[in-house]
């Protein structure tokens, strides 16, 4: 049942990119036009708009709760084309540990680069 | 016989041959057979043995799309040879092969051991906790139309291994269950008759179980029963995430009515005549 379990997580990762995505590309090509989560004016990717993006708490959270699903969502998948190719059982078990290790770091180094950017966004704008 | 039937037209059979204990790797020889309206791939193969090369082999038995013992691949579709007429599939030319995703025991047969472990593997029974209520023959379970529709078109597999050979998956991942033996262990699965879906639950959400499957859906295009594996994968998928969630209603399985007027008789049936004896 543990891979019942991996493939559920996987598919809900799924509907929140969706949803996590569906506010980007709100932010990026909407917000120049109604300038939701853009209230500088102008182009929602200068640098005034970022750096109030950057210095609201919620954009940080959805920072980071985006890049954990689309790591889980997409080591999981990378995990699932590897197992296909008719490998050993203990190569699938390091193969998951591999990809276990590298999610981790990728996810602590990409949630390390939000906060920072949200704390320096912060001082900026305050 | 009409004049039609009667017609004849030549029709070349590629046929892959392959001995083990002779040849390296499979080759293919061809044969020119004479075809009649109505003569089947079965028959084609037939005449080769009689009339050119007796050496083919090649496994059937019923010649009527029941036995599922004569699934071959013909012109790189896998299907039963008994029940295809070469006229319906070729007009000059016909390649008869053996099932992919499987060993070659020579020629045209396949070795379909792999599948039947597969199969065994995922308890293709009714397991009830009252074991003995199976073999009492005092009554016999409800069960009602309805829900005998539920699981119905999945017991029409024959075991042919048709959809093991069009699984894309299958051929690269060859400890994957495969479209078969999932699909009979949601044929079980929603037998009411049946408690046995968590000890199945064990193997078919295991990590070369139902997940693995892409729904290609090219089991269901070439079943020759009309059975459609990948949908019983889906529902085998939903089902082990609701039980995953716990949020699947636990059922009993039905019970044994043990003498008549118990059951609930269909509407519009009526009464039996008396009798006469």
């Amino acid at each position: 049942m543990r891979e019942t379990k991996y493939w559920t997580w996987h598919m809900a990762a799924g509907v929140v990119i969706l949803l996590l995505l569906g506010l980007h590309m709100l932010t990026m090509h909407v917000g120049g036009i109604t300038h939701l989560f853009a209230p500088q004016g102008g182009e929602a990717t200068s640098k005034a708009n970022s750096l109030f993006r950057d210095s609201s708490l919620f954009f940080t959270v959805t920072y980071i709760l985006l890049l954990a699903v689309a790591l889980y969502h997409g080591l999981y998948g990378l995990r699932t084309i590897l197992f296909e190719l008719t490998l050993k059982p203990a190569t699938e078990k390091a193969l998951t540990f591999v990809l276990l290790i590298a999610g981790l770091g990728l996810f602590g180094l990409g949630a390390w680069a939000a906060v920072a950017v949200h704390a320096v966004a912060g001082a900026a704008a305050g | 016989m009409s004049e039609a039937s009667k017609a004849v037209r030549q029709i070349n059979f590629h046929v892959a041959r392959f001995n083990p204990e002779v040849d390296r790797a499979p080759y293919v020889k061809t044969y020119q057979i004479p075809v009649r309206e109505g003569m089947t791939v079965l028959d084609g193969l037939h005449y080769i043995k009689d009339n050119l090369d007796p050496s083919l082999a090649w496994r059937y038995s019923c010649r009527m799309g029941i036995c599922g013992s004569c699934g071959m691949l013909l012109n790189g579709r896998p299907t039963l040879a008994c029940n295809t007429q070469i006229l319906h599939i070729a007009t000059q030319d016909l390649t008869v092969g053996p099932l992919p995703n499987f060993d070659i025991i020579r020629d045209l047969v396949p070795d379909l051991a792999s599948m039947f472990e597969k199969h065994r593997s995922l308890k293709p029974y009714v397991i009830r906790a009252d074991e003995a209520q199976i073999d009492d023959p005092g009554g016999e379970f409800y069960q009602s139309p309805q829900e005998l529709e539920a699981y119905l078109q999945f017991a029409y597999c024959i075991k042919c291994g048709c959809c093991m050979a069009a699984c894309p998956t299958l051929a690269t991942d060859v400890r994957y269950l495969g479209p078969m033996p999932l699909s009979a262990a949601q044929r079980y699965n929603r037998d009411t008759r049946d408690d046995g879906r968590r000890d199945r639950n064990l193997l078919s959400g295991s990590a070369h179980g139902a997940f693995r499957c892409h729904y290609a859906g090219e089991c269901s295009r070439v079943c020759p029963k009309g059975v459609d594996p990948a949908k019983a994968i889906q529902h085998l998928k939903r089902q082990l995430v609701l039980d995953y969630l716990h949020l699947a209603r636990r059922k009993k399985p039905c019970l044994k009515l043990s003498g008549p007027g118990q059951g609930k008789p269909l509407p519009n049936i009526p009464a039996a005549p008396a009798k006469t004896a």
